[in-house]
């Protein structure tokens, strides 16, 4: 399955539609690695609106892609984690080792993205 | 059901969430539930290899309880310290380690058989609440 990645602006956003199995996961792991780099992204916006489950496996996923996106220099914001899945989240216990930034929607996931890359220009300024 | 691939963990999960919706858990339950058959379906395919998951309805032995059992069985390699294996955050593979504890803490009921060697038996349960 090829999943779109659309660009606005220097932001990448990332909507996957479906479940995704292992192999489809690591796919998209690389498009996004790859399109942040030849677009020189600064900013990477996952959208799960459509997934019902987040398992440990895809939480462990979304926090690596974050991660290496990160190294390439672009910050990241998983947005549209249903409640019943952020309910389901907490008791896993994922809080504890979850370093992901996420936001209620794609507008307020692009309004945090353009606070944590501000933050970061005036803290390297001082 | 056979469990043998990253597609079997996601139909388990996709039958596992059907019973619980037709036997009307609400919606954080159904997620609750099916993130549970995921972590353990999973744990099938990454240690043992293959397996197979068993999803019904249950009843409790006093009756008067309603709820979904899933019984989740491999021949792999077993497990050496169970207690070890189901604190939270503890792992083997490169996951969250979250797969045995996380089961156990959305489900209400949680019985694991291991032997080193042999293999594992998972049974979870959840009951439905009384509105």
């Amino acid at each position: 399955m090829d999943i779109p990645i659309l660009k606005i602006e220097d932001f990448l956003v990332v909507t996957i539609q479906s479940e995704l199995s292992d192999d489809e996961i690591y796919a998209l792991q690389e498009d996004i690695l790859s399109r942040i780099k030849d677009v020189g992204a600064t900013g990477l916006i996952i959208d799960i609106t459509a997934l019902d489950i987040v398992d440990s496996f895809m939480g462990r996923t979304l926090s690596n892609i974050a991660a290496t996106a990160e190294l390439l220099g672009a910050k990241s914001v998983v947005v549209g984690i249903r409640p019943a899945v952020a309910v389901t989240l907490v008791e896993l216990g994922i809080r504890v080792k979850w370093n992901v930034n996420t936001a209620l929607n794609l507008e307020r996931g692009i309004k945090l993205l353009k606070r944590l890359i501000e933050a970061e220009r005036r803290g390297g300024a001082s | 059901m056979n469990i043998t691939s990253s597609a079997d963990i996601i139909a388990a999960r996709g039958k596992g969430r059907e019973l619980a919706m037709k036997m009307g858990f609400s919606v954080v339950d159904q997620t609750k539930i099916t993130t549970a058959i995921s972590e353990l379906t999973r744990n099938i395919v990454t240690y043992a290899g293959k397996g197979e998951v068993i999803i019904k309805k249950a009843e409790s032995e006093t009756g008067g309880k309603n709820g979904i059992v899933v019984v989740c069985r491999d021949e792999g390699p077993g497990i050496e310290d169970i207690q070890l294996v189901l604190k939270s955050g503890f792992s083997t593979s490169e996951s969250l380690g979250l797969g045995l504890s996380g089961a156990k803490q959305l489900m209400d009921e949680f019985e694991i058989k291991s032997k080193p060697g042999k293999g594992t038996i998972v049974t979870i349960k959840k009951w439905l609440r009384r509105r």
